[in-house]
């Protein structure tokens, strides 16, 4: 017996024997009914889908663009692979959106199609970084709130949103962790790193209250079990920032919420200016050159 | 990246490398392998940074199920001009190998 039989001897059922690890990739909507339940209003789910899913596509922009800006080389494939893994959670909800009313959008139409006041993405993915530190606050907080609210939203009455939620929990899981060591290291490192990671938290504060602001489109969603009451969230989400700064010893800043127009912000298509920027960037090849493909 | 930033990097003696963080030698057990097997190394400033960094790099592609990370200072090796007294003796020891043995089909991993 050669040292290759050996290795054959423990080798799972796995037809991709010619990769050298094996593949065992999943496919998360395996199995899953992707009908729209009765008794769910079409529209309603494919709207809440879009606050879902423009959050991932938006947040995915924002951290593509650190892409050869990075401080490490090391730390730009770990930004790369948390905005694939958020473009992949958006890919599936956009699609869910265009099942979901009816309209058969796919999800290229949503991401590259809609105007700035259709985007439904709260406020806090959508602004520059200022800098590293900026980025990992901002991180941390959605990854944080993001988490909180996937891992609720896995027991939805719609089974995609549920199976969408359930692996975007192991995916969210790594993101607020490694968000949450590169703030304790700024915070807790030198004065330089700190002074930066002060920064970063007041630019950051203000966009929080709004996570926790609960849309009409999300109330009735909340009765039909299929969405989450982002008020659910907020002790969570309070209680993890809090650790993580307690380690960074740093304080939450106090800060108001940044006002809304009208009382209307992310969640109703009201967004900040640096919107406008990010989605004339986001959409440039596909307005210029509709419907191409190579 | 910022302007205070670039100036402090002027400060620092221009033979020292940008990077002033460590380098890690990175080994992986894949999910068919029994061992860990050396795939490369990375810069990270401490060890736990080390384990992510190697998590980022070397299993995007659903390679490992386990990773150890070690400082390369770390490792002793042993030096290639020492070759031929570590190994060239080994070279005609026939006798150490098992090969007059039938090994039975139930011991795997030799």
């Amino acid at each position: 017996m050669g040292f290759d039989t050996a290795y054959e001897a423990i080798t799972e059922e796995n037809d991709a024997s010619r990769w050298a690890y094996g593949t065992g990739f999943a496919d998360p909507m395996a199995g899953v009914d992707t009908s729209v339940p009765a008794g769910i209003d079409g529209a309603d789910l494919a709207a809440y889908c879009l606050m879902l899913g423009d959050d991932a596509l938006v947040m995915s922009h924002r951290l593509q663009q650190w892409l050869a800006r990075a401080p490490e080389l090391e730390e730009e494939t770990a930004l790369a692979n948390i905005a694939l893994d958020l473009l992949g959670q958006a890919r599936l909800l956009l699609s869910r959106a265009g099942a979901a009313d009816g309209t058969g959008r796919t999800e290229d139409d949503y991401a590259f199609l809609r105007g700035e006041r259709e985007f439904r993405n709260v406020r806090l993915a959508e602004v520059a970084d200022a800098d590293f530190a900026g980025l990992i606050a901002r991180l941390l907080v959605f990854s944080t709130w993001r988490l909180a609210l996937l891992a609720r939203l896995a027991r939805s009455a719609d089974p995609v949103l549920a199976a969408v939620a359930a692996r975007g929990v192991k995916e969210l899981t790594y993101h607020r962790d490694y968000a949450a060591q590169w703030l304790i290291m700024l915070g807790d490192g030198t004065d330089y790193s700190r002074e930066r990671a002060v920064a970063a938290l007041s630019a950051v504060a203000p966009l929080v209250p709004e996570l926790f602001e609960r849309t009409a489109v999300e109330g009735r969603l909340v009765a039909a079990r299929v969405a989450v009451d982002p008020a659910q969230l907020r002790d969570e989400v309070a209680a993890v920032i809090a650790r993580v700064l307690t380690e960074a010893t740093l304080d939450w800043p106090a800060a108001e919420g940044l006002a809304g127009v009208s009382g209307q912000s992310g969640g109703d298509g009201v967004h900040t200016e640096a919107m406008g920027f990010l989605l004339a960037e986001l959409q440039s090849v596909a307005r210029a050159t509709p419907g191409a493909t190579w | 990246m910022t302007s205070q930033q670039s100036e402090r990097n002027v400060v620092a003696p221009a033979t020292q490398p940008r990077s002033a963080w460590p380098l890690f030698e990175v080994f992986l057990r894949s999910k068919r392998g029994l061992n860990h097997v050396h795939v490369g190394s990375l810069h990270a400033a401490d060890p736990e940074m080390a384990l992510r960094h190697a998590r980022d790099l070397y299993t995007r592609r659903n390679e490992g199920v386990s990773i150890w990370v070690v400082r390369a200072a770390d490792i002793t090796a042993s030096s290639p001009d020492e070759k031929d007294p570590f190994f060239a003796p080994a070279g005609d020891k026939v006798y150490r190998h098992p090969t007059f043995y039938q090994i039975p089909d139930s011991v795997p991993h030799m």
